[in-house]
C-alpha cells in the first residue's frame, strides 16, 4: 500500500525499484520478496530508488542486510537514484563507504552484472 | 522571504497504539502541523525522519511489538520545534550504549542500530529519559528560524 516494489531481471542480475515510503511496517515486506527473488538464483542486486520518498533507519537495515547477503554469495550490490536526504541517510552509517551508488539505473547495471 | 509573519505560538498532542502502520501516520502528522512554520522540504523530511526513528524505537524496542500506547507532542515557538515521543514500554538499560552508532539490542531484526544517531544528527538537541520497566521519553528540538542558533 504505502510502498511499492517492482522486480526485473537482466542475466544474473535482479533489478528492484522501490516506490513510495520505506520505513519498519513496510521493511519485512522488502525484505521478503528481495530474499525470494534472490533466492530463484541471481547473483547480483541493483536497488532504484528514484521514486522512493522516505526512508529512515529500517530501510539501512534492509539494504545492509542484503547486501551481507549477496555479498557473500560472490554477488555485487548497487544503489542508484539515490537523492539528497537518503545520501545523508548512508553516510552517517558508513554504508557509503561499502555500497556502490550510480546516479542511474543504466550505469548501475553496467557496472554491476560485469566484472 | 523578509515578510513579517505573526509570531506563531502552538502545541498539539498525538496518542497511538503502538502499531508499527502508525509509524507513517505520525511523521506525516508531525510534519502537517510544523508546516506552519515554514520550514524547508530539508527540515521536513528530517523531522519526519526523527518521528519515524523514535517511534520505531518506541514500537521495537519499548513494546517489543506489543500492546502500548505511544504519546508525541509537538511544540511550536518563536521558530523553534520542539517535540517529545514517549512510551511506557520496558525502558533503556544503557542508554549510552543504545546512543552509539550502529548498536542495535536486535541485530536478528536487521535493525541499522543508527536511530539515536540520525535523531542526534537531524535535530538540534536531544534529552533521553528513561528507567528499566517504566518507560523512555526522547525530547528533541529544532530551531527553523534562525540560522545562527542552529549552527551550534
Amino acid at each position: 500500500m504505502s510502498l511499492q516494489i517492482e522486480t526485473a531481471t537482466t542475466g544474473e542480475t535482479l533489478i528492484v525499484r522501490l516506490s513510495g515510503e520505506l520505513d519498519h511496517h513496510t521493511a519485512e515486506q522488502v525484505r521478503t520478496q528481495v530474499e525470494a527473488e534472490l533466492d530463484r538464483g541471481y547473483v547480483h542486486l541493483v536497488v532504484n530508488m528514484e521514486s522512493l520518498s522516505f526512508m529512515d533507519s529500517s530501510g539501512l537495515g534492509v539494504m545492509l542486510g542484503r547486501y551481507k547477503r549477496v555479498t557473500a554469495a560472490g554477488g555485487r550490490m548497487s544503489l542508484c537514484a539515490v537523492n539528497e536526504q537518503l545520501m545523508k541517510l548512508f553516510e552517517l552509517s558508513g554504508m557509503m563507504k561499502i555500497l556502490r551508488i550510480y546516479p542511474t539505473e543504466g550505469q548501475a547495471l553496467a557496472e554491476t552484472g560485469v566484472a | 522571504m523578509a515578510e513579517m509573519k505573526p509570531e506563531i505560538n502552538n502545541y498539539m498532542e498525538l496518542k497511538f497504539a503502538s502499531r508499527s502502520e502508525n509509524e507513517s501516520f505520525a511523521r506525516v502528522a508531525v510534519a502537517a502541523f510544523v508546516s506552519q512554520l515554514d520550514p524547508t522540504m530539508e527540515q521536513l523530511t528530517e523531522i519526519k525522519t526523527v518521528v519515524s526513528e523514535a517511534v520505531t524505537n518506541a514500537i521495537i524496542h519499548g513494546y517489543e511489538n506489543g500492546e502500548g500506547l505511544v504519546l508525541v507532542t509537538c511544540r511550536l515557538q518563536e521558530g523553534t520545534m520542539e517535540l517529545t515521543i514517549e512510551d511506557q514500554g520496558r525502558g533503556i538499560e544503557d542508554i549510552e550504549e543504545a546512543r552509539q552508532p550502529l548498536f542495535t539490542s536486535k541485530p536478528e531484526l536487521e535493525r541499522s542500530g543508527m536511530g539515536f544517531t540520525i535523531m542526534e544528527n537531524f535535530m538540534d538537541e536531544i534529552e533521553v529519559s528513561t528507567a528499566p520497566g517504566t518507560g523512555t521519553r526522547v525530547r528533541v528540538v529544532k530551531y527553523l528560524k534562525n540560522p545562527s542558533v542552529a549552527r551550534h
